[in-house]
């Protein structure tokens, strides 16, 4: 790997967000990182900026003019303009001339944020919000994007912009990695890192994670959860044999990745 | 089916703005159904229409055959995304407070929640924090659930922890109305309805929505360059792994990429529910 945690630990008082968390972030590629809320997903990604000293592992970075950086929370300034936040980002990088302005309106461009030049950042959507954060994020054309939850709360449609700014970012080289809740987003990365509890509870490609998911699994209807390794999909239950034996009654069926993801999840809790 | 809600060509006008223009929904008993739509779509506005915190400019809204009244909201459990607890009381405090508001003192703390009675809901997790505004919106046994957004922000196995609740009251007779913005959620639905633009523009299944919606996976060495012709001519290329995924078939992208010199394999796959509902809003008057 070229950019990304290595055996990465980090404790807080007692409390250990991360142990052992190992996160690969490659040129050109993007890697997810799911977990539910406290599951250590911004601490992997403070680790990874700098702005947070491991007490366990290593944190492989560029220097810190080639990151760029999303928090989950901001990202621009709420009280300039969509223009004036561009303006601040491009002298804070010391971008001039004609780059200066070639990125500049490249990004207005591939946010749809053009028309908005005048508005106030805080008075944008929150989909329009995050897409400018991103923006602002791309403009001095990092080697390694760090973006915490850009997703969360965003519509489906403003989501697929932010996807498509993303993967353009990819294809132009960036090292990408990328926090989400959402499952079906990890299933567009090259990696995937899912995190339960500060550690690592599957990683590699979604067929490596979709493979990985050991025994059987089935699925059945009904009202009464059918074994502690049970879990609901729509108005059946998936019900996961391990060592390979369902239930009677218990239909086999394929795992899909989301039933790969709650299936590890559920094997990292249940070694805890 | 036992129809709890029904909005029969609702409209709320404010002003002249129109937040929802004779939208049909239903919600009966024993299913969830899941409320799509991109912000500003007007979901929120209906909901409001059929809680009975709005009135409809326009057309009928029924809960439980009448029109919404305090009455009828006793019989219905609301999550709003934002949970609606009181974080500077215990757990325990706001669960008797909500019992007391519902004239139900008396259960004790369910079992699910126990373990956090005596700690202020300010101090826990997000995913206990949802656990807890879900036991309390239930603890009257409403019998139409309404929750907005309710697994944001909580891991894959959470989620599948509060889908097991939302079912669970299912199973017990209880409609669920739920909007979300997560396609996996709204796969967890019997039945869909996608607003755009204050309309209804779409209602079925998750194979219905879909339709025959394609989708092509481009596999090819030169991602990097295929991406690029595709977006400048107007695809919403994304990423899948190491392959690119667009909407829409095959044929149109082969042509740009044989005309670019690019060699790749394209395969025309079944569009998702995200790129059929994406389709959708962008161009609802097509749906």
């Amino acid at each position: 790997m070229r950019w990304g945690l290595e055996d990465v630990g980090v404790s807080r008082g007692r409390k250990v967000a991360l142990a052992g968390v190992t996160v690969p972030v490659d040129p050109s590629r993007i890697t997810v990182v799911v977990g539910g809320d406290g599951a250590g997903k911004s601490t992997c990604l403070q680790v990874l900026a700098g702005l947070l000293e491991p007490d366990a592992g290593t944190a492989h970075r560029p220097a810190k003019e080639r990151i760029g950086y999303v928090p989950a929370t901001a990202g621009l300034y709420a009280d300039l303009t969509v223009q004036e936040n561009l303006d601040f980002t491009a002298d804070a990088y010391r971008l001039s001339g004609g780059e200066r302005d070639r990125k500049a309106g490249q990004i207005l461009e591939q946010t749809g944020l053009g028309g908005a030049r005048g508005r106030l950042g805080g008075q944008l959507s929150g989909g329009m919000q995050r897409k400018l954060a991103v923006g602002l994020a791309l403009l001095h054309s990092p080697e390694l994007l760090i973006l915490d939850e850009p997703t969360t709360g965003v519509d489906p449609v403003s989501r697929a912009d932010l996807w498509r700014l993303v993967s353009r970012a990819a294809v132009d080289g960036a090292a990408i990695t990328v926090t989400t809740t959402y499952v079906n987003e990890a299933a567009r990365a090259a990696c995937v890192v899912l995190l339960e509890a500060g550690k690592v509870a599957a990683s590699g490609s979604p067929e490596d994670i979709l493979h990985s998911v050991p025994g059987v699994l089935g699925t059945v209807r009904g009202a009464e959860r059918p074994t502690p390794l049970s879990w609901r999909r729509g108005a059946s239950w998936r019900v996961w044999a391990p060592a390979g034996r369902l239930p009677d009654g218990v239909q086999p069926v394929p795992p899909d990745f989301e039933d790969a993801v709650v299936a590890a999840a559920l094997a990292s809790e249940l070694g805890r | 089916m036992d129809t709890l809600a029904e909005a029969s060509k609702a409209t709320r006008s404010f002003g002249a703005f129109t937040a929802v223009s004779a939208a049909d929904l239903a919600v009966g008993r024993g299913e969830v159904a899941g409320l799509l739509g991109a912000n500003g779509a007007g979901k929120t506005t209906l909901i409001r229409l059929l809680l009975g915190l709005l009135r409809p400019t326009g057309g009928t809204v029924r809960l439980f055959g009448s029109p919404p009244s305090i009455a009828t909201r006793r019989r219905v459990g609301y999550v709003p995304q934002t949970l609606g607890l009181y974080t500077g009381l215990t757990v325990a405090e706001n669960w008797s407070f909500t019992a007391a508001a519902f004239g139900t003192t008396g259960a004790p703390v369910p079992d699910s929640i126990s373990a956090w009675k005596n700690e202020l809901v300010a101090g826990l997790p997000l995913g206990a924090q949802r656990q807890v505004a879900f036991a309390v919106a239930l603890s009257h046994r409403p019998e139409l659930l309404v929750l907005d957004e309710p697994t944001s922000g909580v891991g894959p196995l959470g989620s599948a922890r509060l889908w097991e609740e939302i079912r669970q009251a299912v199973s017990l007779g209880a409609g669920v109305l739920v909007t979300t913005h997560n396609m996996e959620e709204a796969e967890q639905c019997d039945r869909l309805v996608v607003m755009a633009a204050g309309k209804v523009v779409a209602a079925g299944t998750t194979a219905g929505i879909i339709g025959d919606r394609k989708a092509a996976e481009i596999h090819c060495d030169d991602t990097g360059r295929a991406f690029a012709v595709l977006d400048a001519n107007g695809f919403a290329v994304q990423m899948q792994g190491k392959a690119l995924r667009i909407a829409g078939t095959a044929t149109a992208a082969a042509g740009l990429l044989s005309r670019a010199g690019i060699d790749a394999t394209i395969e025309t796959v079944p569009a998702n529910l995200e790129e059929a509902f994406v389709a959708i809003a962008r161009n609802p008057e097509a749906a």
